[in-house]
């Protein structure tokens, strides 16, 4: 019985001391939240609770004009839709080319598939840098060298999304058989064609799967890099913003294309992923 | 029997070819699609237009201000008087009775080195200017003119003369000459000023001279003065990347405790009202669909330019992320382990905090943690539109187009906090989820 009671006093103290742990990381927690929110409220230009009190005036404005100019607003929808096509523009072009070069460096950076074993770290480090660099750093800088406009956005995304995409299709090759590729390269055939031949095929789903996430993700990234002078429906909206009371049925207009933009392609990127994974296993089974 | 001479292999073979074919098509219409949208994004964003107004001035000018700076020695004609200023800012003037290594005082004559043999003089009799393998330039600048001689020959292309302005512009540096003024540039590598200002005692001092100073109880105020170092103004630079992360962690942790219970109500085996289910469900698509762009616009209006209007930005974007994501993870839960504690008796409270929470643990902090890493580069994009953090600096110091050194260092300091972020986060989830 003896043996027991230790064997019970050693879990009680050690659920002791887990929850000491526990509740220590929790209070560290809650102070580090509530002096974020302080230090974070000092140094806003407007108090939080202050603001509390206003956060519908500005939606207020901008709905009641979009609805006492509700007549003209699909004719402004319309005016703004270049601008929309142009965002959308940026974000599948840089998710093509990220696509492109995700793909390239994903399989120089895998195990079994490189092709300079050595230097795996090094791509696999190339890649880390490129996901680390935000955008709008790159944004800003080719706006500079080339001017506003989509390109240097599209750069800018594009850029960020190769380090995204690569890591992804990395972790999809190394789930990838490696017997197609031994089987074409002992009939001779050259790196790049055991890539496209014996691996493509294999992990095309998958990489089609995190590129139209990817997608999703761009046209977010390329509406907010409009914002700061890129082009597109971003640059539309800040100038919409600029001109103020008496032209916010603009500001909702484009506020309209932008949600309705955002919504369609992420209803429609989830039914493709789900039909790009579930619908082949039922293929399969079927 | 050969196979070509059966008709229904004969048939069989046909057909496979056919299908080969069409299949070969298939595939080669991807890529060729492909090829047809880029070269349609090509025309309509004008990529050929563009590289022609493309500025490689913008580019070098960025690049060599990267790694160098300018030391401006002017002279005014009139009163003789010549100043020395670092990027020819004030805050970059050097005090009275000082002047940089590479001028040498002599009385009235101030003798600038611009290295490679380059010697720049400023005599109360005029400018001149020695240049290797070209010769003497001088000038006597005043009333009438700037009064430039050149050696013989035809004036080459880096050179810019007319009656009141002469510019020379050598690899060594760079002379100007007005009717009023003169002035040197000399190029020098690194980061000018970066520890401390001219006016700062500590300016010049080698590090082991620092530290003996420091040593001897000067470390306040040898901090303070790089701290509050006028030119790269350290101090503000570190609350910019302060209120970065706050915004990001902020934003992420807070979303995450307002969707922890809402995703119970989107869930279907917890919610057996779908109405509750549907609504919610819909709360979260509006959430993340308006995106944080428009939620920065939104809520910039209520509370103002600052950190705090970001990290509400990030918020209520990633409340919508977070309750999809977390809503579907317990859907997923196993129902086993929740009736295994039942089955002792466990009240519905219990039930959850024993049978769902340490399952789903796992799974929402690794999520929370990459959308914090995520959300620290999406903070310094948001800090830009809304006015706080490191993103606000770094547009300042683009719209100035002057000082790109500061814009270097902003770009070094953002990809490193990134960085720092990312494995701070990865270390955490390892840990949390791992370990113990």
């Amino acid at each position: 019985m003896p043996d027991i009671e230790i064997i019970h006093d050693r879990y009680m103290e050690h659920t002791r001391r887990k929850r000491l742990y526990g509740g220590m990381l929790l209070a560290v927690f809650v102070a580090l939240m509530a002096g974020g929110f302080m230090t974070a409220d000092a140094r806003n230009a407007g108090g939080f609770w202050d603001g509390l009190g206003a956060i519908f005036d500005f939606p207020a404005g901008v709905i009641s004009e979009a609805v006492e100019k509700a007549h003209t607003l699909p004719a402004t929808m319309l005016e703004y839709l270049p601008a929309l096509v142009e965002t959308v523009n940026i974000a599948a072009v840089a998710t093509l080319i990220g696509a492109g070069g995700g793909i390239v460096l994903s399989m120089l950076a895998t195990r079994g598939l490189a092709r300079w074993p050595r230097a795996i770290p090094l791509f696999r480090r190339i890649m880390d840098v490129m996901r680390a660099v935000p955008e709008i750093v790159i944004a800003l800088v080719l706006i500079f060298v080339l001017g506003g406009g989509p390109v240097p956005a599209m750069i800018a995304i594009a850029f960020h999304t190769i380090g995204a995409l690569g890591k992804l299709f990395s972790e999809v090759n190394e789930n990838a058989s490696l017997k197609p590729v031994e089987g074409l390269e002992s009939v001779g055939a050259r790196w790049a064609q055991r890539m496209v031949l014996g691996v493509m095929p294999q992990v095309a789903p998958n990489y089609l799967s995190y590129a139209l996430l990817r997608f999703e993700i761009n046209i977010r990234a390329s509406a907010i890099l409009g914002f700061v002078g890129a082009g597109g429906i971003g640059y539309e909206l800040k100038n919409a913003i600029a001109w103020g009371i008496g032209r916010y049925d603009q500001a909702a207009a484009i506020f309209i294309l932008l949600f309705l933009t955002i919504v369609v392609v992420d209803q429609l990127s989830s039914h493709l992923r789900d039909l790009l994974t579930h619908g082949r296993k039922k293929e399969m089974l079927a | 029997m050969t196979l070509a001479a059966d008709p229904a292999a004969l048939d069989l073979r046909t057909q496979a070819t056919a299908l080969m074919r069409r299949k070969r098509i298939g595939s080669m219409m991807l890529p060729v699609g492909v090829l047809v949208y880029l070269v349609y994004a090509l025309i309509s964003f004008d990529v050929l237009g563009l590289l022609g107004r493309a500025s490689t001035e913008n580019a070098a000018t960025l690049l060599s201000d990267t790694w160098s700076y300018k030391t401006h020695v002017t002279r005014d004609n009139r009163s003789g008087a010549v100043s020395y200023a670092v990027e020819g800012e004030r805050k970059g003037e050097y005090p009275e009775g000082m002047h940089p290594d590479f001028v040498t005082e002599d009385g009235e004559t101030t003798i600038t080195d611009l290295g490679d043999g380059h010697i720049v003089t400023f005599s109360p009799d005029g400018v001149s200017y020695d240049i290797p393998g070209y010769g003497l330039v001088t000038a006597n600048p005043g009333r009438s003119g700037v009064q430039a001689t050149f050696p013989e020959g035809d004036l080459p292309d880096w050179i810019n003369a007319s009656g009141n302005r002469v510019a020379i512009t050598t690899d060594a540096g760079r002379l100007t000459i007005t009717r009023n003024r003169s002035e040197v540039f000399h190029y020098s590598a690194g980061w000018e000023l970066f520890f401390f200002t001219l006016d700062s005692p500590y300016h010049g001092m080698g590090v082991a001279d620092l530290a003996s100073r420091a040593m001897g109880g000067e470390t306040s105020q040898i901090f303070d003065d790089f701290w509050n170092n006028t030119m790269w103004r350290h101090g503000d630079v570190a609350w910019a990347l302060v209120e970065t992360v706050l915004m990001a962690f902020l934003g992420t942790f807070g979303a995450a405790i307002v969707a922890l219970p809402l995703a119970f109500l989107a869930a279907r085996n917890f919610t057996p009202l779908k109405v509750v289910r549907f609504g919610f469900r819909r709360v979260f698509d509006f959430l993340r669909g308006t995106d944080a762009l428009i939620w920065t616009v939104v809520l910039s209006r209520a509370f103002g330019p600052g950190p705090l209007t970001g990290a509400l930005a990030i918020l209520l974007t990633d409340t919508g992320s977070f309750g999809k994501m977390f809503s579907e993870a317990l859907e997923n839960t196993d129902g086993k382990q929740i009736e295994g504690i039942a089955s002792t008796g466990a009240k519905p409270v219990q039930r959850y905090r024993f049978g769902v929470i340490p399952q789903v643990t796992p799974v929402f902090l690794s999520q929370i943690l990459y959308f914090f890493e995520s959300n620290t580069r999406s903070a310094t994009i948001i800090g830009a539109i809304t006015g706080g953090g490191i993103g606000l600096l770094l547009t300042q110091a683009m719209i100035t187009q002057k000082d790109w050194e500061e814009v270097s260092y902003y770009i070094i300091l953002v990809i490193a906090l990134v960085f720092a972020m990312d494995s701070f986060s990865g270390w955490l989830r390892r840990k949390l989820i791992k370990g113990d």
